[in-house]
């Protein structure tokens, strides 16, 4: 039995291909994902082991707001110089230093630009000299305040060298110094894991980096000969008390690097999401490509029922079969996701890392078992069905010339309605319930019950809505052939149609949702904004882009400009929960730039103002006093003095510029002018663009641009959507070319008939053609029509979130419609040609 | 030797046509210097042991096989010049097909396989020729039936109907009541002679079936790929007597 089954598969060869590559690509992607993510953080480990070779202990000051990576940054206050000494003290310690080493030192490349950063930091430190790391290529330290050395990856990145007057923007707005080192690190590395390091005076570092001198970001300490790091550790952490954090080098390596991983899992998920989906989309594919298997092996199975083999031992052998497909994939698949891993580990290196080292591309273990289980259950799963169709075979079926009948659609249609509702359902509660942590699983389960649900509705579906569609084609004669033969067998058509509806449905469903939330925002905006010019930049890395805020004050000071505000943003601690809030340097003037408030009272230093909505949730009065912490220093109390209605000003929860010297980020992100009543925008905006010279991360510009701007990063969701989803379309399409090379072999007899009769071969390519473009719109507008749908849902249960409007986009949901017409007659090309070139004799010969 | 039969213009001819398949050890000669000649409106019937070469030879002057050497006209054409295009008009406009399998597609109704190769070419049925046939064949009643719900003999007549509705110079019958039972078998040949005698089409049709040769003007014995024998206005006798004869002979009887 296994033998003729393996036998079979031979024989099938190219059918098992196209419907194996789809588990083989979204094998890959699972494999890629754990290469990458393995590739990278060993990486990362090695980085930072090296890192921190030259460190027994390090002692940081406990943060005031502890975040992971993917909340935001953490800021570690400062360690005091005192605290050096005690360090020194404590017995068993060889040499304790204090060090400056914090991100947010910006440097100006010789472009003028800011030097930018995918993700890793951009460092200033305290230059603590040569040692086992750190080695001078060019010049020297720095010696003087003026003077600064950068890591090599700066100096390339910004085209600097030694000599060079760079300005560096830190804490504080642009600062002039001059360049008189370059240094590397150990193994002729330009950075250890990417980051970009300015090196000052410690003075200069403390005030710059930390915001005072005399303190520290940790303190580095080395171990005497006869101390192991784990009991110096102990005994630093017990003269210190429970304010500072003491970790082993190891230790902090260790940390670090599970920082960043955290940033991976993030693009891991990316990938196994994406992996989900082509897998998915393939079960589609294997299904079908089953079923027509069974379907041409009636008489062959049929054959071996009659010789005695038993219901069991036929499921089984279409199971062996799906295994065998399940493993080839799984292993092309993981070799191909070894390759992708890596590709994808190098770009992240070579982009996101700054020239990173990688390590050694290796395979781990999770990638071998889940490439191997999600090849296999995948196959098997959508085998299932059809092996349980081929154990129904009667043995008599052998015997005789079986015409497969048209099975009724009752039963499937039933099932799907059914399918459809309770996906629909958990969409439903998911979307619009409070259902807490399972929000998230309610809506995934419930998109995917869903597309199943559809999936066998579509059969029903298909009859009038492909004849319907058919007779868009039905001018000419091949056309009209060509539209019979796609309602020919609803099944094989819905489920191919159904594997293009996953994918095109997603992207269609993503598009709705972020064309409302465009139009929802630009709405917002102008609704809102009353400023004609905007002080922003674009942000790239962890970092917003900043400016120095005098220069509101002198944007005001412009002849024809009525107000200027500036607005700093951060998260902080509200009486202990984290929230991020907005600051501004006056609120009258805010106000009249944005949504405005007839009459509220200047700030003074301890009092904010709050949104009427987030007083009511926070159960605040005008006059309740709150605790407020911030990233740096301590924590200070606050009097609510008044509430505004939530459009009025931007955010919920406004305090007085004098918090933000306390701010993880001490300077203000957006700036808003407004103008005097008839002053063209022309004659104000070069002036703020003047005033901004020394803040290159940020520029002015007229308001409708910067919605506009705003509205673009948007347009980016999408095309990246639309890029990734492509993926799960180009398996779908490989479905279509599946089955369409099986429709022509099928009908082999009748091809050979219309040609003796007269079809030309162009004429035969047209009729295969449009049955292929037929199935693709077919599919596409299944896709439009529920992802439209989707999105419709997801938008109106977004809309307490902002998104107010709905936006059908139209426009897209065609283009997608066309270019599904273009899949179909690019799908027909091989098939097409095929059936064209049959030989005529030998086509009404075969049986 | 040459098989004519004088009097009305040629509607196809081999001549000297030798079709050769495989090479080597595996190597058969399907057709050895065949030349015939098919006058209008006539009927004429190929009979021969299997592998004699009649399919072949029909094939061949059909225009959907090639001969590796001699030459085959249909009417004026020859058609060992045309190319697939040539060759597919020719098939479109000038020739009709009937099929043991009867070859429907199971998509279209009675009527629209009738007017199949009609509507491949772009034409309009000649709405007087059109009754004629479809009363003819006897299937006004079935006309929008699919080939599914139709019995074997009905779709044999529908595939009769495609044949003859274009009014071609010629209808090949490849061994058209093959497959059906000898009552249905018998409609449809006697179909096809009234659609000779009466409305002076012209078919060449192969079988081995000596009751169905005898419908036939006039049958051409092969063996070997050799026209071995020629009868006018057979019988199922006569022509059974023939094969008979041409059985007990191993070499080919020339006459």
């Amino acid at each position: 039995m296994l033998r003729a089954t393996l036998k079979s598969l031979l024989a099938r060869k190219l059918r098992l291909i196209l419907s194996g590559l789809a588990v083989v690509l979204g094998v890959m992607f699972v494999a890629g994902a754990f290469v990458v993510t393995d590739t990278l953080s060993r990486s990362f480990d090695a980085v930072f082991a090296s890192a921190y070779s030259t460190t027994d202990v390090s002692v940081q000051a406990q943060p005031k707001i502890a975040m992971s990576e993917m909340d935001g940054e953490q800021v570690d206050p400062p360690v005091p110089a005192g605290t050096v000494d005690t360090i020194k003290k404590v017995p068993g310690v060889r040499k304790a230093a204090g060090l400056v080493d914090a991100d947010g030192a910006r440097v100006i490349g010789s472009d003028g630009k800011v030097l930018t950063s995918m993700g890793p930091p951009r460092l200033g430190m305290s230059w603590t000299g040569e040692d086992e790391l750190v080695r001078l290529r060019e010049g020297r330290g720095p010696s003087a305040p003026d003077e600064i050395a950068v890591n090599a990856a700066v100096a390339k990145a910004g085209g600097l060298k030694v000599g060079d007057k760079v300005g560096v923007l830190t804490l504080q707005p642009k600062k002039q110094f001059t360049l008189v080192g370059v240094y590397g690190y150990s193994g002729d590395r330009d950075s250890l894991g990417g980051s970009q390091v300015v090196a000052f005076t410690e003075p200069v570092a403390q005030k710059l980096m930390l915001g005072k001198t005399g303190v520290y970001s940790s303190v580095r300490v080395r171990a005497a000969a006869d101390v192991t790091p784990e009991v110096l550790r102990d005994r630093i952490a017990a003269a210190l008390g429970s304010a500072y954090v003491v970790k082993t080098g190891d230790q902090l390596a260790q940390d670090t690097a599970a920082d960043l991983q955290e940033g991976l899992s993030f693009f891991n998920r990316i990938l196994l999401g994406f992996a989900g989906v082509a897998l998915f989309v393939g079960i589609f594919l294997i299904l079908n490509t089953f079923s027509i298997i069974v379907a041409q092996r009636t008489r062959e199975l049929a054959l071996l029922r009659a010789m005695g083999a038993s219901r069991r031992q036929v499921i089984t052998s279409v199971l062996v079969e799906a295994i065998a497909i399940g493993l080839v994939a799984a292993v092309l698949g993981l070799a191909a996701g070894v390759g992708v891993g890596a590709g994808l580990a190098y770009l992240f290196g070579s982009f996101a890392g700054g020239g990173m080292d990688l390590a050694p591309v290796g395979v781990p273990l999770t990638a071998v078992i889940s490439s191997f289980v999600v090849g296999l259950l995948v196959t098997v799963v959508a085998a299932v069905l059809p092996a349980l169709r081929a154990a129904r075979i009667a043995p008599v079926a052998a015997m005789q010339e079986v015409a497969t009948p048209d099975r009724p659609l009752t039963r499937i249609s039933v099932a799907g309605g059914a399918v459809t509702a309770a996906g629909a359902a958990a969409l439903g509660v998911g979307l619009f319930a409070d259902a807490g942590d399972a929000v998230l699983w309610l809506i995934l389960g419930g998109v995917l019950v869903s597309f199943i649900g559809v999936a066998l509705l579509t059969p029903l579906i298909s009859r009038p809505v492909v004849s319907l569609l058919g007779r868009l084609f039905s001018w000419s004669l091949p056309g009209r052939l060509g539209r019979l033969n796609s309602g020919r067998n609803p099944r094989r058509t819905a489920i191919t149609a159904a594997a293009l509806m996953v994918g095109i449905a997603l992207v269609t469903g993503v598009t709705v949702v972020m064309d409302s939330a465009k139009s929802s925002l630009r709405a917002e905006a102008t609704r809102v904004l009353k400023a004609q010019i905007m002080i922003s930049g674009d942000q790239n890395g962890p970092r917003p882009p900043t400016y120095d805020p005098a220069v509101v004050g002198k944007a005001a000071a412009i002849p024809g400009v009525r107000a200027a505000a500036a607005l700093w943003n951060d998260q902080v601690l509200i009486d202990g929960r984290r929230q991020w809030v907005n600051a501004t340097d006056d609120l009258t003037e805010l106000s009249q730039t944005y949504g405005g408030v007839a009459d509220l009272p200047a700030l003074r230093d301890d009092q904010m103002v709050v949104s009427a909505p987030e007083a009511a949730e926070q159960g605040w009065q005008v006059g309740t006093r709150v605790t407020v912490q911030p990233s740096r220093g301590e924590a200070r109390d606050y009097t609510i003095v008044a509430t505004y209605a939530e459009d009025s000003l931007p955010g919920s929860v406004l305090l007085p510029a004098a918090a933000t010297k306390d701010f993880s980020v001490p300077q203000p992100m957006l700036g808003f002018v407004r103008l005097a009543d008839g002053v063209p925008v022309s004659a104000v905006l070069p002036q703020v663009k003047a005033l901004l010279a020394d803040s290159p991360e940020v520029s002015a510009t007229d308001a409708g641009a910067f919605v506009d701007q705003q509205a673009a990063s948007l347009d980016t969701v999408i095309t990246m959507i639309q890029i990734l989803l492509a993926l799960a379309i180009l398996i779908a399409v490989l479905g279509v070319v599946n089955t369409l090379a099986l429709s022509v072999l099928e009908r082999t007899r009748e091809l050979g008939l219309l040609r003796a009769v007269g079809l030309s071969r162009a004429q035969t390519m047209r009729m295969v053609t449009v049955e292929a473009v037929v199935i693709s719109v077919f599919g596409a507008l299944l896709g439009v029509t529920v992802g439209a749908g989707m999105g419709t849902a997801v938008t109106r249960a977004l809309e307490s979130d902002g998104i107010t409007e709905l936006v059908l986009p139209w426009s897209r949901m065609g283009t997608y419609l066309l270019l599904a017409a273009l899949v179909g007659v690019i799908a027909a090309v091989l098939p097409a040609i095929r059936a064209a070139r049959l030989n005529v004799l030998g086509a009404i010969a075969h049986d | 030797m040459t098989a004519t039969n004088a009097g009305e213009p040629v509607a196809a001819r081999a001549d000297e046509v030798w079709k050769v398949y495989g090479s080597g050890e595996a190597r058969v000669v399907a057709l050895r210097g065949v030349s015939a000649e098919f006058r209008r409106g006539r009927f004429t019937a190929i009979m021969g042991p299997s592998g004699s070469g009649k399919s072949t030879l029909m094939h061949c002057l059909a225009g959907l096989d090639t001969v590796d050497r001699g030459t085959v006209h249909v009417g004026d054409t020859e058609l060992s010049k045309l190319g697939d295009k040539a060759l597919t008009r020719l098939r479109r406009n000038r020739v009709g097909f009937i099929f043991q399998q009867f070859n429907l597609l199971p998509t279209l109704s009675a009527q629209e396989n009738i007017r199949l190769p009609l509507d491949i070419a772009g034409r309009k049925p000649d709405p007087q020729w059109w009754d004629i046939v479809i009363d003819t064949v006897g299937l006004r009643d079935r006309l929008s039936h699919r080939p599914s719900q139709l019995s074997g003999g009905q779709q044999q007549r529908v595939a009769c109907a495609r044949a003859l509705v274009g009014r071609p110079d010629v209808i090949f019958a490849d061994e058209p009541t093959g497959n059906l039972d000898s009552r249905s078998g018998a409609e449809v040949l006697s179909f096809l002679r009234a659609s000779v005698r009466e409305h002076h089409q012209t078919i060449i049709m192969v079988t081995h079936d000596p009751v169905a040769a005898s419908y036939a003007d006039r049958v051409i014995f092969l063996a070997d790929g050799q026209i071995v024998h020629e009868l006018a206005a057979p019988t199922a006798e006569t022509v059974l007597d023939t094969m008979k004869r041409l059985d007990t002979h191993a070499e080919p009887v020339m006459l």
